[in-house]
């Protein structure tokens, strides 16, 4: 063997034996969520022995986890939607009219990208509390379209000025009207960076912890990130239901990478080199 | 005529504009004002006193041991998390843009820890530290590992470091593999045949070329982990003895626990003047880095 096959090996053997390291605080917790939690605490490292599934029926109904789901799903869902439907149409505005707002306003948005969610909760949860407006799924859907417009009129801004403005104008001397030529013409074009603004609108909703803490009061709006949260403070010792737990709150989101992992990859690329 | 293209305009700007213009204004701008104003009165919950302080409220801040504690804490960590999550990223990336078999599932494996939100994260860490580190420990003899990480506080911090850096590495690596492909392979090509090695080559082209994804991935992994809080609150809660808080989890806890807005205010802005005059000095650095090369 030469000195460069050997590199090749060595550099193979290094890259997938650090995978299996990677990924195994994953498996420690699956592999123990099938335990009863006393052999968990017996060996965590053990192959379950017996196999059993009731830390899952367990976990599922004390954290209530149906409906921090559907919760989590409906916020989801609805707010990667108002973001991305009103900040490709405010995006469009800034690029096609020049009129000195639009330029104003951009810059504006520009500049709060910097401005951390920190610098804004204080002041946030006092004004909404004092207007009785927390506690609501609505108003944390609203929250995040405001916090989720400026990157997603920014990244529709940047792909649209790549547009040629002749297919519109064609649909103009058609007679359609700008709303329709926008939707009918337009937003068919806007599909990756559609795709690269849902990616990360939807890992950053679905995880976000600190916003629905701080707006969502009533248990029953809890999302998965604040069911989970109570699970843990309320049952810290009982390991077995609490992996099964673990296990369930990151299975719809793997489900869906695996089926989307080559649009995460360029999601995330191509949203943080522009 | 005139006035109708007027009104033809508003109209425009306010059916494409409105919605998300509205938003931003009411979710994003009017609290950001509103929070600079805070940071001037002493307002906390009990008193309802709203009265004009001036700067006492930014005194305070650097008046509180705590807090300047914390932030040397949250600055420490930092440093390490950037440096270490950085490295990681950038060798596996090195790795997986060599051609190697598999490449698409080693990527996507890799990334994987970014899955899941700090809540989750700090949870599966803490069962790590609390009850699988400690029985490997005492079963193999690894004194490092024999007691709970997190009930101690230098261990307790690099558990912090590195949950951080396991979740980062993957989403740096990606913005890493990206960068590595601007690189032009030629001038690769053309340095080996001139007798450059291996490790020359690493340093001179591909380090230099790929400075936009470094300053990037640097920006990134500063900003991230300045603005830690979920994994903070999940894996040490700010434990043992209030010892780990980091400096968000303190901004929470001094407006939303002590009702002090005007003070927690503040801290916050402190912080945001941080994390801002730090990623914005290391990009400067590193683009002279890149023009002088």
């Amino acid at each position: 063997m030469s000195g460069r096959q050997l590199y090749a090996v060595l550099k193979h053997v290094l890259i997938y034996a650090g995978l299996v390291v990677f990924l195994s605080p994953f498996l420690i917790v699956i592999l123990n969520s099938f335990k009863k939690t006393q052999y968990f605490v017996e060996n965590p490292v053990a192959w379950p022995d017996p196999f059993q599934f009731s830390n899952y029926v367990d976990a599922f109904h004390k954290m209530n986890f149906l409906q921090g789901f559907v919760n989590t799903a409906l916020v989801t869902v609805l707010s990667v939607f108002v973001i991305i439907l009103f900040s490709s149409m405010t995006g469009y505005l800034f690029v096609r009219f020049d009129w000195k707002v639009n330029k104003v306003l951009f810059f504006i948005m520009l500049a709060a990208m910097t401005v951390p969610f920190q610098v804004i909760m204080i002041p946030l949860v006092m004004i909404y509390g004092n207007l009785g407006l927390l506690d609501s799924k609505g108003i944390l859907i609203f929250m995040y379209m405001g916090f989720g417009v400026p990157l997603g009129v920014f990244t529709f801004h940047g792909f649209i000025k790549g547009i040629s403005y002749e297919l519109e104008e064609s649909s103009f001397l058609d007679g359609c009207s700008r709303f329709r030529t926008f939707f009918q013409i337009v937003f068919p074009l806007l599909r990756p960076v559609v795709v690269t603004l849902v990616v990360l609108d939807v890992l950053w909703v679905w995880n976000d912890y600190l916003l629905p803490s701080l707006v969502l009061l009533s248990p029953g709006n809890r999302t998965l990130p604040l069911s989970t949260y109570a699970f843990f403070s309320s049952y810290s010792v009982d390991y077995g239901p609490l992996m099964s737990g673990l296990v369930m709150t990151i299975i719809p989101v793997l489900v869906l990478y695996l089926i989307l992992q080559d649009h995460v990859i360029k999601g995330i690329s191509e949203g943080a080199l522009k | 005529m005139k006035n109708n293209k007027a009104l033809r305009n508003t109209g425009l700007f306010l059916l494409f504009g409105g919605p998300s213009l509205f938003a931003f204004t009411v979710v994003f701008v009017i609290p950001f004002f509103v929070g600079l104003y805070l940071t001037f009165t002493k307002w906390d919950v009990i008193s309802n006193d709203g009265s004009f302080v001036g700067f006492v409220n930014y005194v305070e801040v650097f008046r509180d041991d705590s807090f300047l504690t914390q932030l040397w804490f949250t600055i420490r960590y930092v440093f390490f998390t950037v440096i270490i999550s950085n490295l990681l990223a950038f060798f596996i990336a090195l790795a997986l843009t060599s051609g190697m078999k598999g490449e698409r599932w080693l990527r996507t494996g890799y990334f994987t820890p970014n899955l899941i939100g700090g809540i989750v994260l700090g949870y599966l860490w803490q069962s790590l530290f609390s009850r699988v580190f400690p029985f490997l420990g005492q079963k193999y003899g690894w004194a490092i590992f024999e007691t709970s990480w997190l009930t101690n506080t230098d261990k307790a911090f690099w558990a912090l470091v590195i949950a951080t850096a396991w979740q980062l590495a993957g989403y740096l690596m990606i913005i890493y593999i990206a960068g590595f492909a601007g690189v032009p392979k030629d001038v690769i090509e053309a340095a080996k045949m001139d007798g450059a090695g291996h490790f020359t080559v690493l340093r001179k082209i591909v380090l230099r070329l790929s400075i936009p994804a470094i300053v990037v991935c640097v920006f990134l992994s500063l900003s991230r982990s300045f603005l830690t809080y979920d994994l903070n609150l999940s894996l040490t809660k700010g434990g043992p003895f209030n010892s780990t808080e980091l400096a968000t989890y303190h901004i929470v806890q001094k407006a939303f626990l002590s009702n002090q807005y005007g003070i927690g205010q503040a801290e916050a802005i402190v912080l945001f003047v941080i994390v801002a005059a730090v990623a914005l000095t290391q990009s400067y650095l590193l683009k002279k880095l890149e023009v002088e090369s």
